[in-house]
């Protein structure tokens, strides 16, 4: 069935159990919003010195935009701002491939669950909410640095 | 399945090719999402595309055959939109692109008009918890622009009207109130005399949205008591882009235009203009002709059917559909519980399954409803919900088609692992 491809078994299981879920200290915190459907996300994110130390979030909204939010977190934790933001941008390539992409699961690992999502026009938003709050979230902590 | 009240929907239902197209791996299409648009008969189609083919010219100027063919055309569709609301005259009847701008309209009037219409600072607005964005933001770009204050009325648990506190709300202040007749999101028919009398006693210009009663009711707008009343043709069989405002014609007389440009004018100078009466006065350019002439189609299809027989067969859909989905485990409706005092727009919650996972398992199975807030936020809010699934029928719409609703719903409960 067609929609399988869309709600593959890992993106159930982060929807029912999100990794990193809650509101935790952080350098920057931004509120995203998709205004067709009402999914809304307030994400923070905390560097420290070049690492990703925390990206916390609450968020309320579909399985898809439940489940991004809670595999960006499991992937970009950890990682240098440099790493996490090449998987935002890969993670963004494959939601714009129109079904066409299947995505580097070196790079994505569960992320590449989403490929299914990118057929479906209307929810490739819900999958990118929490990824471009990040990318924004990052944007403003870098900027707020001192030099 | 057959219940009292019902049309012939088997015959009626030939008449609309979309609803025979299969979707997915031959899926009829179940289309539930008739509160958002409706589908369109062949004799719409056909006289949007004769008019194309054998009429299309440019209204109200040229001396060519096919100008003076437009223009009847065109004022004819007038006459039957006139009629359909039984509108004392057809210079009433503004043709608009859709309600949203038959509402700007109204508000954009008021805020240009001379005293003692002029909406200023000391003046109040009052509209509802329960309006489609459309008849909210209009009138909150008009508070700000002019420091008038809006003020609105809350709503009930079971999704009404709190009328309760109606002579606060509604005061010597109030210049004009603005109301849904059919809430597109909960589904309600408010209770029009108790407002329009309030409004009236205080010398408040009302404005009523029938967007979502047009195509469902009789409309009569010397009935209601309104001044003006917004509604929009694409959510009653007709083409998008024509909507339609009703104006008492004293009304449409003294108010100012709000868009100038060809149409609306009687002579301009480089200094001045002077303006043609109502209705052209707020028609500035070319107006949407092949719309209006496919409306006028669509307000015959609905005439051959009888507006009677189409509410009471919405109002016996609505009820079984009611029925049905309250057997739904975890489903919550949200709105009133009965068909009593209902149109046939069913918004519920199911679970804490988001509404967007919902249609997207329905669509899977060629059913299509909507889902979100249904640009009637602040009702979500209301209720504590961040958006709803919602089913809305019409005319052509089956007991079969509930029934598969209902069972779609229930293979959402198990593709979720919630039942």
């Amino acid at each position: 069935m067609k929609l399988d491809s869309m709600y593959q078994e890992i993106i159930l299981d982060h929807y029912r159990n999100p990794h990193g879920k809650g509101l935790r200290d952080g350098d920057a915190e931004v509120h995203h919003v998709n205004p067709t459907c009402g999914d809304e996300i307030t994400l923070r994110v905390r560097l420290d010195g070049p690492v990703v130390a925390d990206v916390s979030y609450e968020s309320q909204g579909c399985s898809i935009s439940q489940a991004s939010a809670s595999v960006l977190n499991d992937l970009l934790v950890g990682k240098s701002v440099g790493d996490a933001q090449q998987v935002q941008e890969a993670f963004l390539e494959l939601m714009q491939s129109k079904g066409q992409g299947e995505g580097d699961e070196e790079v994505l690992e569960d992320a590449v669950a989403f490929a299914g999502v990118s057929k479906y026009p209307a929810r490739v938003k819900c999958a990118l909410l929490s990824w471009m709050a990040w990318k924004d979230a990052t944007a403003q902590a870098l900027a707020q640095r001192p030099e | 399945m057959t219940l009292p009240g019902l049309l012939d929907t088997d015959a009626i239902r030939k008449d609309f090719p979309i609803l025979q197209r299969l979707l997915h791996d031959g899926q009829p299409l179940v289309y539930l999402d008739n509160a958002a648009t409706s589908q369109k008969p062949q004799q719409v189609l056909d006289a949007l595309t004769s008019y194309y083919e054998r009429h299309n010219a440019n209204v109200h100027r040229g001396v060519h055959v096919l100008a003076e063919e437009a223009t009847a055309l065109y004022e004819g569709a007038r006459d039957k939109v006139a009629a359909f609301v039984n509108a004392p005259s057809r210079d009433e009847v503004v043709f608009t692109k859709n309600a949203s701008e038959s509402l700007n309209l109204v508000a954009n009037m008021l805020g240009w008009a001379d005293e003692p219409y002029r909406v200023d600072r000391d003046a109040e607005i009052v509209i509802t918890e329960m309006e489609h964005h459309s008849n909210i933001v209009p009138w909150q770009l008009l508070a700000q622009r002019t420091g008038a204050t809006l003020k609105w009325f809350g709503l009930t648990d079971d999704g009404r009207l709190d009328l309760s506190d109606i002579e606060r709300v509604i005061t010597e202040k109030t210049k004009v109130v603005s109301f849904v007749l059919v809430s597109n999101i909960l589904g309600t028919v408010n209770p029009v005399e108790a407002i329009v009398r309030r409004a009236q006693d205080v010398g408040a210009i009302v404005v009523v949205d029938a967007s979502q009663a047009a195509p469902h009711m009789v409309l009569d707008v010397q009935a209601l008591g309104a001044d003006f009343v917004a509604f929009t043709g694409h959510k009653m069989l007709g083409p998008t882009g024509i909507g339609v405002l009703w104006g008492r014609h004293e009304l449409l007389e003294d108010l100012p235009p709000f868009l100038g440009g060809g149409e609306m004018i009687e002579t301009v100078s480089m200094s001045s203009s002077t303006y043609a009466p109502a209705p052209h006065k707020f028609e500035a350019g070319t107006p949407p002709i092949a719309q209006a002439v496919g409306l006028g189609a669509a307000v015959d299809y609905l005439n051959g059917i009888g507006m009677d027989a189409i509410a009471a067969h919405e109002h016996a859909i609505t009820a079984y559909a009611v029925e049905r989905l309250l057997e739904v485990p975890d489903l919550r409706i949200i709105g009133p519980g009965t068909a009593q005092d209902r149109g046939a727009a069913i918004s519920f919650t199911l679970g804490d399954i988001h509404p967007h996972d919902v249609g997207q398992v329905l669509d899977e199975q060629g059913i299509a409803v909507r889902v979100g807030h249904h640009c009637a936020r602040p009702v979500c809010l209301r209720y504590g919900i961040p958006a709803t699934t919602r089913a809305s029928f019409y005319l052509y719409s089956t007991p079969a088609e509930v029934d598969a609703l209902v069972e779609g719903l229930h293979h959402v409960r198990r593709f979720f692992g919630a039942g």
